[in-house]
């Protein structure tokens, strides 16, 4: 399981490599949600520092709805998962050998993106572990459900519409817990963080437990 | 064929049963909440809305229970049955309707007892995505495809909303806790208040509302059965016509 998951994660990160789509389409995306939330909050430094954890989250999760997308679709052409499950890999495997790139690349947006919230939104990001480790757990949980969402909608025409309404409510978790602990990280109250990434770390072993059971009967539909 | 006759008959006969039962425990709920029930000291008539808020709000939470073990049932390879998940989204569909009336009900008590349509408070916020979260698996429920298919992909879909519920509420809670005086609606605080014909009140509401569901629920199920039906029939129909039209050539 673990040899295929590392074939898939390095599969789907060569591709990464050569199309560029997250680093040149995704991420100035994100970019882009990020100043439209400072135009719409105005330039008052309070509330924009205020909103920050809230408004980073969100860039995040409208993002990586297109990340799941295209972790999606380049397995859909041209038969992939057919040939991926023809080869005798194992759906356990194909699930966190995506998780893993994904989340690797979401993670590389997320470090990129906050550099760029924190000029923009003048806050200061003290406490950087919570918030790395915070990151990462966030993302991993975010990325299991899109995958799981993904692959359960892979095979239908209305693939595109159906999965924002289906993903964000279920993330909404991930938005709360991400955006406290990111001001508790801010305020550098760490202990008041520590309870917030117990939440994450739950949802996310939650979420990639369904997904390492589930994944094998939902790639038998398509 | 004469089983068959029989057993639904026996079905008509349960659900005229449950109709005429949940059409009474209506009645009887209203009448008791609109005219026989003191109105409350403070509150005066609105206190009448805990007859039907608190009913409505238990049966969601027994819609979205069913949803979720019948979707179990159908993912269980021993029990697997389109059945089952016929069920579950017969039961989702109410669920949502439920939900729907529980968020309306609250407004409604909400906006004289508290001054607001809404708060953020807890329960009203994991209440309102369970709506919207029941809203997407119904969506996805409603993309045509093969049966069996869409019964698992719907089964899995109402795990992963399920799951998320309790992980929603805790997260809503302390999102309001950690940086607000505790300012949580204790729904067991108002039971305290309540005596005699109030509290027979809402226990009737309450079995009224549960019996509404289970009649609600048979209708659909057996109206999605009958879908099914039609649909096989349609398809057999298709195909003789396209064999005869072979075999005139």
């Amino acid at each position: 399981m673990v040899r295929d998951a590392l074939h898939i994660a390095r599969k789907d990160l060569r591709i990464e490599w050569r199309t560029r789509i997250t680093a040149f389409q995704v991420i100035p995306f994100a970019v882009v949600v990020i100043v439209l939330f400072g135009f719409a909050l105005g330039p008052d430094p309070a509330r924009l520092e205020n909103a920050a954890p809230g408004v980073f989250w969100l860039a995040v999760l409208l993002a990586s709805v297109l990340g799941v997308e295209r972790s999606i679709a380049i397995e859909l052409r041209e038969g992939a998962f057919d040939g991926l499950r023809l080869a005798g890999f194992d759906p356990a495997g194909i699930f966190l050998g995506k998780l893993v790139a994904l989340s690797a690349q979401l993670v590389a947006l997320e470090v990129l993106l906050g550099v760029i919230t924190a000029i923009v939104f003048q806050v200061s990001l003290a406490s950087f572990w919570l918030l790395a480790v915070a990151s990462v757990v966030a993302t991993l949980g975010i990325v299991a459900v899109g995958l799981l969402y993904g692959v359960l909608l892979a095979s239908s025409r209305v693939r595109e519409t159906l999965l924002p309404l289906l993903f964000f409510p279920v993330i909404a978790p991930v938005l709360i817990a991400g955006s406290k602990t990111w001001q508790a990280a801010i305020s550098q109250h760490v202990s008041a963080g520590l309870g917030w990434l117990e939440l994450l770390a739950v949802f996310g072993v939650v979420y990639c437990s369904i997904g390492i059971v589930s994944f094998g009967p939902l790639m038998e539909d398509l | 064929m004469r089983s068959l006759g029989e057993q639904r008959t026996l079905a008509d006969r349960i659900q005229r049963i449950l109709g005429l039962s949940a059409l009474a425990g209506m009645v009887a709920t209203v009448w008791l909440g609109l005219f026989v029930t003191p109105p409350d000291q403070f509150m005066g008539d609105l206190v009448r809305l805990i007859y039907i808020h608190p009913p409505l709000a238990w049966v969601a939470f027994i819609a979205y229970g069913m949803n979720f073990l019948a979707s179990l049932a159908y993912l269980w390879p021993r029990t697997r049955d389109l059945r089952w998940d016929q069920l579950a989204g017969s039961s989702a569909e109410v669920g949502v309707l439920f939900t729907g009336l529980t968020l309306v009900t609250g407004s409604i008590w909400g906006r004289p007892a508290w001054g607001t349509w809404w708060t953020w408070d807890p329960l009203l916020t994991t209440t309102a995505l369970l709506f919207v979260l029941y809203l997407g698996y119904l969506a996805l429920r409603r993309v045509p495809d093969d049966p069996e298919l869409r019964a698992r992909r719907s089964a899995i879909a109402a795990l992963i909303a399920f799951l998320d519920v309790p992980i929603v509420y805790f997260a809503v809670l302390w999102w309001k806790s950690l940086h607000q005086a505790p300012t949580v609606l204790n729904p067991t605080t108002h039971k305290t208040y309540i005596h005699g014909s109030m509290a027979w009140t809402l226990l009737l509401g309450f079995i009224a509302f549960t019996i509404t569901y289970a009649w609600m629920v048979m209708i659909r199920y057996r109206l999605g059965a009958l879908e099914a039906r039609v649909l096989e029939t349609r398809i057999t129909s298709a195909l003789r016509e396209r064999q005869l039209e072979g075999s005139h050539e």
